[in-house]
C-alpha cells in the first residue's frame, strides 16, 4: 500500500474539509399547474404580461360573499403528477384554509391542504454524480398561489407597496420531498429531473425565472454517518438550478463551520441573496407563523373514485426515464445522444418524427443534435419551435442517405431553411443542388482538374498520398460541392493509375 | 289600510289585473318606509330609483304577458345588508365595509330580479349578522314595531321590522344560530331557516360559513314558501349547494296537520321558558292537536353541549372570514398607518364593533395550535352528536315544535352587557344550525302584547314539513294580518 493511500481513502482526519459533517436535505417545490382557468374562479391562469388587476374577480379578489368553485382540471393534473412521481392518491381528499395576514393574499387566508392532501408516498429517480438515486415524495398536494407585490425599489425602503391580483388564485402544486438529498449537487440533479419530469406531463412550463416553478429547501448538517438528524434551515429564494446548488453549498459550509467551532446551528428561515451569494436570516423559529389550519367550510371534500385515478393514469405519456432507455434499445443510441434527445419532450417528439420518416436514426441524431441544435441554440429556439419541421429534415436526411444531396450542400441549405422557413428538399432539387453522380460529368472535370494541377498529379504519382487529397478536393471545388465524393475519388484513380496501388 | 298588507298571491293577481300598478305599489312602499322607518329604523339605506325602474320593468312586463308573469313580479322586497347587491353599498352593519359597493349580486339577488321583484333597499343588522338582538349595528338602532323599548331580535331584525311595518311585502335574512328565526318571533312575522344547502350563499357576507342559510321574511307562511321557491336551488357557484328539486312547499301547504307525528324536545321546554312563553306554547299544541296532530316527547340529549359547540364553530370560522377585512381593498382603509402590522391594526381595530372583535379573537384563540383539538375538533364532534339526535328523532315524528326563543323580546340594552345571556337567546334556534336541517318561525300569539313564535323545524331538506304545520297553525290562530301599533318617531 502506497504512502498515500489512507487520504485517497478518506479516512485521514482533514479540519479543512466539511467532510465529518453530512448534509440532510429535502425539497420543497411549487408548481404552477398549465391549466386554462384559476383554481378557484374563472379567471385565466396563465396571467403573464396582463395590466395589473386585470385578471380578477370577485373571488379571486377576495371580495365579500364571493366563493371558491374548484376547477376539475387541477385536480386531475395534480393526480397526474402524483402519479409520475409514484403516489398514492387516497380515496378521500380536502381543502383547507391557512390563514395569514399578507397584502398578496387577498382573503387573509391561502386554500390549501393539510392533513388530507390529495397524494403522497412517492418516489422520484435520478442520477447524480454517475450513479442513480432515489428520493421520497412525502406528498403532492394543490393550493392556490399568492398575488404579487411592486414597490419602488427595495420593500425596506419603498414608501408604498402595489397588489397586483393578477396572479392570485393561479392552481399551485407542492411537491414535499423527503430529506434523501446529501449534496447539493443531488438536489440540482433531483430539481432537473422533477422539472424535467413536469414539463414532460405537461403540468407546469418549468419556467423557474418567471417563478412558475419555485424551490425551498431544508438542509441540517449531522455527523457523517449519523443516523440522527441536525437543526434544520429552510432556505428560500433561489430562482434558478444554479441558485439552489449555491445556497445549499453555502449553507453546508456555514453550518459546517458553526458546528465545527461547536456552536450550535439556529432553526430559522434564510432567504439566498443572488447578489451576495450568501443565505440571510429571516425569520427565527420564534417567530414562526401560526397558521390556523382548519377545513376549508366552503368547499364540501372530495372523493378520487378509483376509475378518475386510471383514467389519469392512462392517460399518461411515456416518462423520461422510459423513453430514455427505449432510445438506447429501440434507436441503438448512446447513452448520452438518448440523454440529450430527451431531454425535453419537444426534442424527443422531434427525433422519434425524423427517424420514424425512415432516416437511419444515427443519422437523425447526429444531425439534430448537432447542426440543427446549434443553429437553435443560436437564436434560443427549440427544434419543435424552429421553422425546420420534423418532415422537412427528413426528407433532406433521406437525400443525404441516398446520395442525392452531399452533407455540404445540405448544411447548407439547412441553414437557409432555418432562415427562411424554404422546404430544404426543394431547395437542393429547384436549385440544382443536387449530388452529381453522371459519370461523364465528374470525369469531365476530373480531366479538367488534372490539367490544371500536372504537379499535384506527378506527386500523387511519385508517392506523396496528400497530393491526391489536394485533387479530389479541387474537383469537389469545381463542382461546388455536389459531386459524389466516393465517384471522384474512383475516376481520379482510374485516371492516375500507381503501380502497386 | 294599505295594499302592502295584502298577501303576495293577493296582491300579484292585483297586478296582473292591472287593478294596481307595480311603480303605484313602490311609491306606496317607499311613502310608508320614509313616513314609518326613523321610528322603527329597518333601513340602512332605501334605493328609491333601482325600485321604481324595476317597477316600471315590472309593469312592462305585467301589461305584455299578464297571466305568464311570475308571482313575484312587481312585488316589493328589501335585503339584509349581508346580501351582496351590484351598485348598491352593502356594508353588512360594520364601519369596516363603509362605502363598499359590491361590483355584483348575490345569486338571491339575481333570481328575484329575474322575476322582477322591486327591491326598496337595504336592511340593518347586527356587524357581520353576529348578535340576537340588533343592537350590534355600527350604524343604528332597530327597535321592536311593538314595543319601542325593545329589541328588534337579531340579527335579520330590520329584516323582521320592515315586513312588521309593511314596508316591504318580503325581505331576505340571513340565519347563522337563529338570526332569521328569532326576530321573526321578536317583531310578529313568518322567518324560514331553510336547509343548509337549499340556498346558495353565493353574495352573501359570510360570518360562519358551515352555518350560513339565507331565508325569507314575510307575513304569511304562503309568501315565505314562494319566496323560497324563487331562491332556493342549485347554483354552480355555491359548492355547498345541494342538488335537490325545489317543489311540495306550495303544494302540500294546506294538506292540514291530521295525521301528522309533532315531537316536542323535552331538554327546549322542561326549563327556562318565559310563563307568557310556555302559555303560548302550551296553547299551540292544542291546537295543533286539536287539528289532528299527533304529538309526542322527542329527546335530543346533546342540546346542553349544543351551546357551547356553537360558540366554538361559529368563531373559528369567523377568525378566518373575516380575515379579507383589512382595509387594503375596500373600506376606511388605514390613514396614517405607517408599518404594515399598523395597517392591519388601524383597519380593523376601528373598523369591527366589540362583538366582532370579541368573536374574531375567540375564534382565533380555539383554533392556534395547541387548542384545535380541545376546542374546534371536540366541537366538531358535539356538532356530528346534535345532528344524530335529530335523525333518531326524525326516524319517530315528522316534525319538532318548541317555542323560537325562551322570551318575548326583551329591553333594549337588557344583555349587551353580559354577553353569554346574550348567547343563550339563541339556545332553541342554533342546534337546527349545526344540525343543518330546515326550520321556521311562525307568529303564535302574545305574550302581555309582545309577539311569541312557534318554531317548527323538520329534517334535512323537510321544508316542506315546517311550511305544512306552520300554516296549520297561523290559518287557526288567525294573527298573521295583526299590525303593530303606530309608533312615535323617538326624539
Amino acid at each position: 500500500m502506497g504512502p498515500d493511500a489512507t487520504a485517497r481513502g478518506g479516512a485521514s482526519v482533514s479540519v479543512s474539509t466539511p467532510s465529518q459533517w453530512e448534509a440532510v436535505i429535502g425539497l420543497e417545490v411549487h408548481a404552477q399547474l398549465l391549466t386554462q382557468s384559476k383554481m378557484f374562479c374563472a379567471c385565466r391562469a396563465d396571467y403573464l404580461g396582463l395590466p395589473p388587476n386585470s385578471n380578477t374577480c370577485p373571488t379571486c379578489l377576495g371580495l365579500p360573499g364571493a366563493l371558491p368553485v374548484i376547477n376539475a382540471e387541477g385536480i386531475r393534473l395534480t393526480i397526474r403528477t402524483a402519479l409520475a412521481l409514484n403516489c398514492e392518491i387516497p380515496e378521500f381528499t380536502k381543502f383547507d384554509r391557512k390563514n395569514y395576514f399578507y397584502p398578496d393574499l387577498p382573503k387573509g387566508y391561502q386554500i390549501s391542504q393539510y392533513d388530507l392532501p390529495l397524494s403522497r408516498n412517492g418516489w422520484l429517480e435520478f442520477g447524480s454524480e454517475g450513479r442513480s438515486v432515489r428520493a421520497g415524495i412525502t406528498r403532492v398536494h394543490l393550493e392556490e398561489d399568492s398575488g404579487t407585490l411592486h414597490h419602488a425599489g427595495e420593500i425596506q425602503t419603498s414608501a408604498f407597496s402595489l397588489v397586483d391580483l393578477n396572479r392570485a388564485g393561479v392552481p399551485l402544486m407542492e411537491i414535499v420531498g423527503e430529506p434523501d438529498l446529501r449534496t447539493p449537487g443531488q438536489a440540482r440533479a433531483y430539481l432537473h429531473t422533477l422539472r424535467q419530469l413536469l414539463i414532460y406531463i405537461g403540468v407546469n412550463d418549468g419556467n423557474m425565472e418567471e417563478g412558475s416553478l419555485r424551490c425551498d429547501a431544508n438542509i441540517s448538517l449531522r455527523p457523517a454517518g449519523s443516523p440522527a438528524l441536525g437543526v434544520k434551515v429552510e432556505v428560500k429564494n433561489m430562482n434558478s438550478f444554479r441558485g439552489v446548488q449555491r445556497a445549499l453549498e453555502y449553507e453546508l459550509e456555514r453550518q459546517a463551520e458553526l458546528l465545527d467551532r461547536g456552536e450550535v446551528v439556529a432553526q430559522e428561515t434564510r432567504g439566498w441573496s443572488e447578489l451576495e451569494q450568501r443565505t440571510v436570516s429571516q425569520r427565527s423559529k420564534e417567530e414562526a407563523q401560526e397558521y390556523r389550519y382548519f377545513p376549508e367550510p366552503d368547499l364540501p371534500p372530495l372523493v378520487i373514485t378509483r376509475a378518475e385515478v386510471e383514467e389519469v393514469r392512462a392517460g399518461l405519456p411515456e416518462l423520461p426515464a422510459a423513453r430514455r432507455a427505449r432510445f438506447q434499445t429501440q434507436y441503438g443510441l448512446s447513452e448520452e445522444q438518448a440523454l440529450l434527445l430527451t431531454a425535453r419532450p419537444g426534442d424527443a417528439g422531434y427525433f422519434e418524427e425524423v427517424a420514424g420518416l425512415g432516416v437511419d436514426p444515427q443519422l437523425a441524431a447526429n444531425w439534430q443534435l448537432g447542426d440543427l441544435q446549434g443553429l437553435c441554440n443560436a437564436v434560443n429556439l427549440t427544434v419543435d419551435e424552429c421553422q425546420v419541421s420534423a418532415p422537412a429534415l427528413a426528407e433532406l436526411l433521406q437525400m443525404v442517405q441516398s446520395g442525392e444531396a452531399t452533407a455540404k450542400v445540405a448544411k447548407e441549405v439547412l441553414a437557409r431553411a432555418f432562415e427562411t422557413g424554404a422546404n430544404p428538399a426543394e431547395t437542393v432539387r429547384s436549385q440544382g443542388l443536387g449530388q452529381v453522380s453522371d459519370q461523364g460529368e465528374i470525369a469531365a472535370m476530373v480531366d479538367q482538374v488534372l490539367t490544371q494541377n500536372q504537379k499535384a498529379a506527378a506527386d500523387y504519382l511519385a508517392g506523396k498520398d496528400q497530393a491526391f487529397g489536394a485533387l479530389v478536393g479541387a474537383v469537389m471545388a469545381m463542382s461546388k460541392g455536389r459531386a459524389n465524393p466516393a465517384l471522384v475519388n474512383q475516376l481520379l484513380r482510374d485516371r492516375l493509375p500507381r503501380p502497386g496501388g | 289600510m294599505t295594499l302592502l298588507e295584502e298577501p303576495i298571491r293577493e296582491l300579484g293577481q292585483r297586478l296582473r289585473d292591472r287593478e294596481i300598478s307595480a311603480v303605484e305599489l313602490a311609491r306606496e312602499a317607499l311613502s310608508r318606509a320614509e313616513e314609518l322607518d326613523p321610528a322603527v329604523g329597518a333601513f340602512l339605506r332605501t334605493t328609491p330609483e333601482l325600485a321604481l325602474r324595476a317597477a316600471e320593468n315590472a309593469d312592462r312586463r305585467l301589461s305584455e304577458e299578464p297571466t305568464g308573469a311570475p308571482a313575484l313580479c312587481g312585488i316589493p322586497v328589501a335585503y339584509k345588508d349581508v346580501i351582496c347587491t351590484e351598485g348598491v353599498e352593502t356594508t353588512a352593519g360594520s364601519k369596516i365595509l363603509r362605502g363598499f359597493v359590491p361590483p355584483y349580486s348575490a345569486t338571491v339577488v339575481e333570481r328575484l330580479s329575474a322575476l322582477g321583484v322591486v327591491p326598496l333597499g337595504k336592511l340593518n343588522c347586527d356587524e357581520f349578522a353576529m348578535g340576537s338582538s340588533n343592537e350590534n349595528s355600527a350604524y343604528q338602532l332597530t327597535r321592536n314595531p311593538w314595543a319601542p323599548d325593545r329589541v328588534a331580535g337579531g340579527s335579520s331584525g330590520g329584516s323582521a321590522v320592515a315586513v312588521a311595518e309593511r314596508f316591504a311585502c318580503a325581505t331576505l335574512g340571513s340565519d347563522t344560530g337563529g338570526s332569521i328565526r328569532l326576530p321573526a318571533s321578536f317583531s310578529g312575522v313568518v322567518g324560514v331557516k331553510p336547509t343548509y344547502g337549499r340556498v346558495s350563499r353565493f353574495g352573501l357576507i359570510a360570518f360562519a360559513s358551515s352555518l350560513d342559510q339565507i331565508g325569507p321574511l314575510t307575513k304569511t307562511v304562503e309568501d315565505a314558501a314562494i319566496v323560497l321557491t324563487a331562491i332556493a336551488g342549485q347554483d354552480p357557484k355555491d359548492s355547498t349547494n345541494v342538488a335537490a328539486p325545489v317543489n311540495g312547499f306550495l303544494d302540500d301547504l294546506h294538506r292540514g296537520v291530521g295525521g301528522l307525528r309533532l315531537g316536542i324536545p323535552r331538554e327546549y321546554v322542561e326549563s327556562g321558558l318565559e310563563p307568557g312563553v310556555k302559555a303560548v306554547f302550551e296553547q299551540s299544541v292544542q291546537t295543533l292537536e286539536r287539528l289532528g296532530a299527533l304529538v309526542e316527547e322527542v329527546r335530543l340529549p346533546t342540546t346542553e353541549y349544543a351551546l357551547a359547540a356553537y360558540y366554538v364553530i361559529a368563531p373559528a370560522e369567523v377568525s378566518s372570514n373575516l380575515a379579507r377585512m383589512d382595509g387594503v381593498r375596500f373600506g376606511p382603509g388605514f390613514p396614517g398607518a405607517s408599518s404594515l402590522r399598523e395597517a392591519y391594526e388601524t383597519a380593523r381595530h376601528e373598523g369591527f364593533g366589540p362583538e366582532v372583535r370579541r368573536r374574531v379573537t375567540l375564534g382565533t384563540y380555539a383554533l392556534s395550535s395547541g387548542y384545535y383539538d380541545a376546542y374546534y375538533l371536540r366541537a366538531q364532534k358535539v356538532r356530528t352528536l346534535v345532528a344524530q339526535d335529530f335523525e333518531r328523532a326524525f326516524s319517530k315524528v315528522d316534525a319538532i315544535i318548541s317555542p323560537t326563543a325562551p322570551t318575548p323580546a326583551f329591553r333594549l340594552g337588557e344583555r349587551t352587557a353580559d354577553p353569554l345571556a346574550m348567547y343563550a337567546t339563541d339556545v332553541l334556534t342554533l342546534p337546527a344550525n349545526l344540525a343543518g336541517i330546515s326550520g321556521i318561525s311562525v307568529p303564535a300569539g302574545f305574550a302581555e302584547g309582545l309577539p311569541v313564535g312557534l318554531q317548527v323545524l323538520g329534517p334535512y331538506l323537510g321544508e316542506a314539513a315546517c311550511f305544512r304545520v306552520a300554516q296549520a297553525l297561523e290559518t287557526e290562530v288567525g294573527i298573521w294580518d295583526r299590525m303593530p301599533p303606530p309608533a312615535a318617531v323617538p326624539a
